[in-house]
């Protein structure tokens, strides 16, 4: 089957990275390109995510293309007990590309398998997320002019936060990243990641808290940790404070250091940082839509 | 009695013709090792044990089917079940080859993935793992990416 999905970010290779970023700055520039027109699109929600469906579906509307689909799994079939793969087989005839977010690890992966169209994963549980990975590379690419050479700090919940996994596999492809781990002890990378690190040669280094070493970072990437991590709710009660970034932390950090989150935020950044040009994370989600334009482009071989 | 003769007379008991004898199976995992080369479901005449002393497993099963031999990715399945498995491939009444199993680089629809949350637990469909790593066994989901350690296999 010569059909391209985008399931987990390792499907992409460095060169398809690039082409992507490519093609985001393009649409970034224009984004009403009609490469989608005369041509539908399923947007399967089988859980709610309003944040990411309004993304993927405003890219679509841009390209001018048609949508199909529904926003949470109540409202569809799935109530009903249908299978995912009859669900897919019968949209995959419907459609020329589905989009679809699933609590289920692996969904994703198993739909692209049934479906004879492209699958573009937009969240299968805990497991990927690769449209924001994509578009976080994208706001790396755009405010630091390069995806080379970055020192990156990642902070919060490093244990189940699937976006600085996958984040850090996508900037692995890249020159020399720096990578500096800021989490409690509970939430900390997986040893896999680390692994994974280690046999490539990169550096990474482990901290508790970021305040006496923040000046040293390109990127700051911010994640919410949630008090139902924790095993102990005291021990959550020590750390709360600790990972929450503050606007007078930011006094001696580099000039193009940007701070992303993939939203929503609780209170993991304070909103006095918000109005600091080095808060990224509002453009951060804008460009999603472009990044999602430009994944929506490659996939289905439009430019 | 020379242990030569005791030996010979312990085949004779149930000594078969032609087929395979698998050895060191440990017993826990009999009816598993049965039920994934599907034993159960065949004509060939078949006698097994269970509870026999053994140096290595501590107690092993034997199966013996006549007339039957395994192509290797066949008989490999076990691996994930009874990794120290001996075979002898007789032909009239003495051991022509010995063979071992080996854990295969993938393994399609044996086993379930122990993660919970994994689409594989729920729809109808074979469960897909590759080999990330082979003592001790651990089996990466090619759905939703999690490793099931040797201690986590549970057959389906
Ligand atoms: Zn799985």
């Amino acid at each position: 089957m010569n059909k391209k999905s985008l399931i987990s970010i390792t499907d992409f290779s460095k060169a398809e990275y690039l082409r992507i970023m490519e093609l985001a700055a393009d649409f970034e520039k224009n984004p009403n390109q009609k490469l989608l027109e005369g041509k539908v699109v399923a947007s399967l929600f089988f859980e709610p995510s309003t944040r990411t469906r309004l993304s993927f579906e405003t890219a679509i509307n841009r390209m001018g293309g048609r949508i199909i689909g529904f926003s949470d799994a109540g409202s569809s079939s799935v109530s009903k007990g249908e299978t995912l793969h009859d669900t897919i087989r019968m949209v995959s005839n419907y459609a020329d590309l589905i989009v679809m977010r699933h609590p289920l690890e692996g969904s994703a992966r198993y739909a692209s398998e049934v479906s004879g169209v492209p699958v573009i994963n937009a969240g299968d549980g805990a497991n990927q997320h690769p449209t924001q990975t994509l578009l976080d590379m994208y706001s790396i690419l755009k405010t630091q002019g390069t995806l080379d050479n970055r020192n990156i700090f990642m902070v919060g919940d490093l244990k189940y936060g699937r976006t600085v996994h996958s984040l850090l596999m996508a900037m692995s492809e890249f020159e020399n990243p720096i990578f500096n781990f800021i989490a409690p002890e509970e939430l900390q990378m997986p040893h896999e990641y680390k692994m994974f690190l280690k046999e490539k040669g990169i550096r990474y280094f482990e901290h508790k808290e970021f305040t006496s070493i923040i000046s040293e970072a390109d990127i700051v990437y911010m994640t919410r940790v949630q008090k139902e991590r924790f095993a102990d709710p005291i021990e959550y009660e020590k750390v709360k404070n600790v990972y929450i970034l503050r606007n007078c932390m930011l006094n001696n950090t580099k000039d193009n250091m940007r701070i992303l989150h993939p939203l929503p935020r609780v209170n993991e950044i304070h909103t006095d940082v918000d109005s600091n040009r080095k808060a990224y994370y509002f453009e951060q989600a804008l460009n999603g839509v472009f990044t999602r334009e430009a994944i929506i482009a490659h996939t289905l071989n439009l430019k | 009695m020379s242990d030569e003769l005791k030996k010979k007379l312990k085949l004779k008991v149930s000594a078969i013709q032609n087929g395979t004898v698998i050895d060191h199976i440990p017993s826990e995992n009999l009816f598993k090792v049965i039920t994934i080369l599907g034993l159960d479901k065949v004509n060939n005449q078949i006698t097994f044990g269970a509870n026999f002393e053994s140096q290595k497993l501590g107690n092993k099963a034997i199966i013996k089917i006549s007339d039957k031999f395994f192509e290797d990715d066949e008989i490999n399945k076990i691996a994930l079940i009874a990794p120290h498995a001996k075979l002898n491939i007789i032909r009239d009444y003495e051991v022509a080859e010995k063979r071992i199993v080996e854990v295969p680089e993938e393994v399609n629809g044996i086993m379930r993935c122990f993660n919970p949350k994994c689409i594989s637990n729920f729809e109808p469909m074979v469960t897909r793992f590759k080999v990330v790593s082979k003592a001790p066994i651990g089996l990466k989901c090619r759905y939703c990416e999690k490793i099931t350690h040797e201690d986590q296999i549970v057959i389906i």
